[in-house]
């Protein structure tokens, strides 16, 4: 069985008008199936509103499925009793960053999902250290977590997931809010964690420069998963991807403009270097 | 600028006194309040004087930010001298026009002025040398035979702490909304009290709904590290009596016996 495991899922945002009726029903994920194997990366891209976030939120039992069932590690989320279970199992990372940390000291906060789970206190210290130089950022223990950059407060959030030691991590647009620097930063901390410490990662973007280095993507759309495969199956189809109102990465724009005007390249190239190569490759063949 | 605002006023340094339990400190700093207002003789005010020395002494915080504290009484200390002085019978000392300024007045005067502005420095004294969350650990720890009463103890610290981290950020975002409404052409300057009150409209409505945006965001990342109140919880930095702070004990136990003695001794 797999480690996260989702059949047909569906989840409605209901609307009450003032009579405690039903106004209107908003399905945000409609007939989803999921299955992500342990130290996967996934990621996930959608445009606004496409229910990806929604989806994010199931794996950490915050929403419930209205519909469908939903195995985290083997445990149904929609029971009440596996709900702290679940939450261990799958840590999550949200958007903003100033909003989701509670301490007022960066050793304070990531402490805090330990503290929460009742470890002894000197295991937290342990976690807090082990985490917080698993992300880089153990130099600033110390620092109020309001004088932190965009990227250095993404990372301790992510730390203080980790210190809970979580098999899965899902991050909901985690840098969404932040400048390139900082999204590289936060970027480079999750594959590490993913790679060093085979967390599985799921990863939810609409920025295609993150998603290269994933083993799966999942495209969504209107609450259904339109497309998925490896990132270089899924961005060697440009038009549809562009139909679903998603860009490709620059560079595999530019291959996809070159092939179109009659340079034979392959489909889904990634990275500048890939792109390099493949154009030397064809004028050594001319 | 703003990043730099803590509530409170706590100054960093490395003294005995910053390195106490903060429940020996909210302990200690009741007892001296108390004190000042149970006894009022010369001889006691000298043990007060002495022991509240003492200990800005060993604060190594610069007395000039003890006193900062002092300013904003000073409206109420010159209405409180100034009725005690005139409103006190006794013995008439001096007599302008219809006022009378007794014997008993002058005394009552000054053990008032002596007793709030020790109060004031006293209460400095421990916010000086307490970090806001080392203050709200100790109350937490401090208050928990209250939760047998089904007091929320734990849940009330959590929201301090809670909104202390949120002060800054607040603060911040107050700026924004400022600023974005003046470039709209808000007006938060001129006018009267109720016209400037009125402007403040456009400054209030996004920020409290903002900062219920912000608590929901809060409250979810929350339950998603599964925090779920404060039983099964364990404390990252428990709070546990050193040597220092019984000796602190030991010392506050002394001043009592001294200032019960003094009061004894010499009644006035």
């Amino acid at each position: 069985m797999g480690f996260i495991k989702g059949r047909k899922l569906v989840y409605e945002y209901k609307k009450y008008n003032e009579e405690g009726g039903i106004e209107s029903v908003n399905r945000a994920v409609d007939g989803v199936d999921l299955d992500v194997e342990r130290g996967d990366f996934i990621a996930i891209l959608g445009h606004n509103g496409s229910g990806k976030s929604t989806l994010a939120k199931h794996i950490n039992a915050l929403l419930v499925p209205s519909g469908g069932t939903l195995y985290v590690n083997g445990k149904d989320t929609a029971k009440e009793e596996n709900i702290w279970d679940v939450r261990q199992t799958a840590g999550m990372v949200f958007q903003n960053p100033d909003n989701q940390i509670i301490g007022t000291v960066v050793e304070e906060d990531v402490g805090f999902g330990p503290e929460n789970m009742g470890v002894p206190t000197e295991e937290i210290w342990e976690r807090v250290e082990e985490s917080l130089k698993s992300v880089g950022m153990w130099k600033y223990r110390k620092a109020s977590p309001n004088r932190l950059s965009g990227g250095q407060k993404q990372r301790v959030a992510i730390a203080g997931v980790v210190a809970m030691h979580p098999k899965c991590i899902v991050l909901d647009e985690p840098t969404a809010m932040l400048d390139p620097v900082g999204r590289k930063e936060v970027i480079r901390a999750v594959r590490a964690l993913n790679m060093v410490e085979d967390v599985t990662v799921l990863l939810i973007t609409h920025y295609m420069e993150e998603v290269i280095y994933a083993d799966k993507v999942l495209v969504m759309d209107g609450g259904k998963v339109v497309m998925q495969g490896t990132p270089c199956e899924i961005f060697s189809q440009v038009e549809k991807l562009k139909g679903y109102r998603l860009d490709v990465p620059q560079v595999t724009l530019l291959a996809h403009e070159l092939k179109k005007s009659g340079l034979p390249l392959e489909d889904g190239i990634l990275t500048a270097e890939e792109l390099v190569e493949a154009l030397c490759q064809l004028r050594s063949n001319m | 600028m703003l990043k730099d605002i803590t509530l409170g006023q706590y100054y960093p340094r490395d003294s005995v006194i910053h390195r106490l339990d903060p429940r020996t400190k909210l302990v200690g700093t009741l007892v001296f309040l108390l004190s000042l207002f149970l006894f009022r003789s010369f001889a006691c005010c000298l043990v007060a004087t002495l022991f509240l020395g003492a200990v800005i002494r060993a604060s190594k915080v610069p007395f000039g930010f003890m006193v900062r504290g002092l300013r904003s009484i000073m409206v109420l200390l010159a209405i409180t001298m100034f009725f005690n002085l005139l409103l006190t019978p006794g013995i008439p000392v001096l007599r302008i026009w219809k006022l009378t300024v007794t014997r008993e007045g002058i005394l009552q005067a000054l053990f008032m002025a002596i007793r709030l502005i020790y109060l004031i420095i006293g209460s400095t004294v421990m916010t000086l040398t307490t970090t806001p969350n080392h203050l709200t650990d100790g109350m937490e720890k401090g208050l928990a035979p209250l939760n047998r009463l089904h007091v929320p103890v734990h849940e009330v610290s959590m929201m301090m702490s809670i909104a202390l981290r949120f002060i800054p950020i607040l603060m911040e975002e107050t700026d924004k909304i400022m600023k974005a409404q003046m470039a709209r052409g808000a007006d938060f300057e001129s006018g009267g009290l109720i016209k400037k009150a009125k402007n403040l409209v456009p400054l209030l409505v996004p920020l409290f709904v903002s900062a219920f945006r912000r608590a929901n965001d809060l409250a979810l990342a929350m339950e998603a590290r599964g925090y779920r109140g404060g039983q099964g919880r364990t404390k990252m930095k428990p709070l546990i009596y050193q040597k220092r702070d019984y000796g602190a004990y030991l010392i506050l136990a002394g001043y009592l016996v001294c200032i019960c003695a003094a009061g004894i001794l010499s009644p006035l």
